[in-house]
């Protein structure tokens, strides 16, 4: 769990579809929607299964693995006192092929950060949100 | 191919207001600058104009995203259309053209008035971070919908967002930082020679190679830049555009096409925009003409990115083709194969939001283009967008 000083982020406004995503963290666990018909998953959560129409979804937890699909090092400060440079990449989870996350990647040098790169989630804890971020984690190669 | 509505459709005038960061000038007096210049070089009179059509429609939240709607238009010129709409969440910034054609074709107005103004300058001259998220003056506390996926992660640009895509396409297909860059130095290049545009220093490669970074590989170069300013264009049915004081342009055909980015969701591929495919296969299978007939080509260029993805989508090139053919610029000039944004596009003229590429290509298409004409210009292509999806060809008999 990593609690960051300096200026606090924009969180998200919670529903009913979007809490479990942004608060399982909570508990350590990465919630992710799941067709409970065809087991699809899907992201963002919603309750209609674009694989089979199914409207019955349900947050899961997912391993919490994934790979750096593409990545960028943002140098510019969109607000006072935001920390650059930060990693903004797109994670594909090894759970299902396009599953995506758009998110940032923590305690590494951004320099560092590689297309491909293996990545583990952690979780930023602001108020009532536990932002899924991921950090490399060097045991992905077995999970494939 | 006479079944398709955008072919009972002539574009008959075209008028930007003046272009300034910030203007001293109200939102609404340029967008009446810019809507009486347009209706005068159509030969109109106030009272032919029966439709209003305008993209997003008002947002009078500070931030000079869209400060003037089409019952700002309606209510200052006096006008009664028989028909208007918004195009809020349309294909971008050409849901609005589109519509009026559609009005237009389905017989509910024979002229109209389609407008588009932004103030962001003069929004953010009062406050610096007006319109990053929440509006004009506070930051929100939270965020929601489509941008609640990105804001937490302190996205809150698109910049980061295509630099994603930029970063992929690079990987994909060995394109360069200098390669890329041929497309902001042309830019400035062509602004150069356009009276009306925001930055007329030309540029060097070099000069774009040390330029600062804003997420990588995109640069400051690579960002369009927000602009106080109008545009306006007259579209009229065919049969009353008979008497136009300009040679009336046909729009040969348009490109419709919408795809995820905006919302959160993706499609797997960085490489390109799926909704852009979408839309240039749409164009191009209404029209009997083909790229080898363009003169020139007003690309969208919200971000430089975008406009390799959209000349690959469009056909000017093959796929992962674009960022090695604008290499030099030699290509993409005045003098080239396929003239591009020849007014400066929206990185060295200005944010208009799309309405900039359509005026230009507008104005090359009349022979009024001054210093940048391209030469005996009779067809070009315009495209709009980075979330939503639209393209124009233009042509004049």
């Amino acid at each position: 769990m990593i609690r960051e000083e300096g200026a606090p982020r924009i969180l998200p406004g919670l529903d009913p579809l979007n809490r479990p995503f942004w608060t399982g963290g909570a508990r350590g666990e990465l919630l992710v929607a799941r067709c409970g018909a065809c087991d699809v998953w899907q992201h963002p959560p919603q309750d209609f299964c674009q694989a089979c129409g199914g409207r019955e979804t349900a947050p899961q937890p997912v391993s919490g693995k994934g790979r750096v699909v593409t990545f960028t090092i943002n140098r510019q400060a969109w607000l006072p006192g935001m920390a650059v440079p930060f990693v903004l990449a797109a994670v594909e989870l090894i759970e299902q092929a396009g599953l995506f996350l758009i998110v940032n990647i923590v305690g590494v040098d951004p320099e560092q950060v590689r297309a491909g790169m293996a990545v583990t989630v952690d979780f930023i804890a602001q108020d009532d949100i536990f932002l899924p971020v991921f950090r490399p984690d060097r045991g992905w190669e077995a999970h494939r | 191919m006479t079944d398709f509505p955008e072919k009972l459709v002539r574009i008959t005038g075209a008028a930007q207001s003046e272009v300034a960061r910030p203007s001293a000038r109200p939102a609404l007096s340029l967008t009446l600058d810019a809507c009486l210049a347009a209706i005068e070089r159509a030969g109109l009179r106030l009272s032919d104009i029966d439709g209003l059509s305008t993209y997003p429609g008002q947002i009078a939240n500070g931030d000079g995203l869209s400060p003037v709607g089409s019952y700002d238009v309606m209510t200052a010129l006096g006008l009664s259309p028989r028909w208007m709409g918004a195009s809020t969440e349309g294909h971008a910034h050409m849901g609005a053209i589109a519509n009026a054609i559609m009005a237009i074709a389905s017989g509910q107005c024979r002229h109209v008035l389609v407008f588009r103004t932004v103030a962001q300058a003069a929004a953010r001259a009062e406050v610096k971070h007006a319109g990053i998220i929440g509006g004009g003056r506070a930051v929100a506390a939270r965020s929601w919908g489509g941008q609640s996926w990105q804001a937490p992660y302190n996205a809150l640009s698109a910049a980061p967002m295509f630099a994603l895509y930029a970063n992929a396409y690079f990987r994909a297909y060995g394109a360069t930082e200098r390669q890329l860059g041929a497309i902001a130095v042309n830019s400035r290049a062509m602004a150069a020679l356009n009276p009306n545009a925001i930055y007329r220093e030309p540029i060097t490669i070099e000069d774009y190679l040390t330029s600062r970074l804003i997420s990588d590989p995109l640069r400051i170069f690579d960002c369009d830049t927000h602009i106080d300013g109008s545009t306006a264009l007259i579209l009229s049915h065919c049969d009353a555009a008979r008497d136009s004081r300009l040679p009336p342009l046909r729009i040969e055909a348009m490109g419709l096409g919408a795809s995820g980015l905006g919302v959160g969701l993706h499609e797997g591929d960085f490489t390109g925009m799926p909704g852009m495919a979408v839309a240039g296969r749409m164009l191009w299978s209404r029209t009997d003409m083909t790229p080898a007939d363009l003169d020139f080509a007003q690309i969208y260029d919200g971000f430089s990115i975008l406009t390799l993805f959209w000349m690959e989508a469009l056909g000017l090139c093959g796929r992962g083709e674009a960022a090695a053919f604008v290499e030099g610029g030699a290509r993409i000039g005045l003098d080239g194969e396929i003239p591009l944004n020849t007014s400066g596009g929206q990185l060295s003229a200005g944010r208009f939001h799309g309405y900039g590429h359509t005026h230009e290509a507008c104005m090359q298409l009349w022979g009024l283009a001054g210093e940048r004409q391209v030469r005996d210009a009779r067809a070009g292509i315009v495209s709009n967008g980075g979330f939503g999806y639209g393209c124009l060809l233009l042509a004049r008999d």
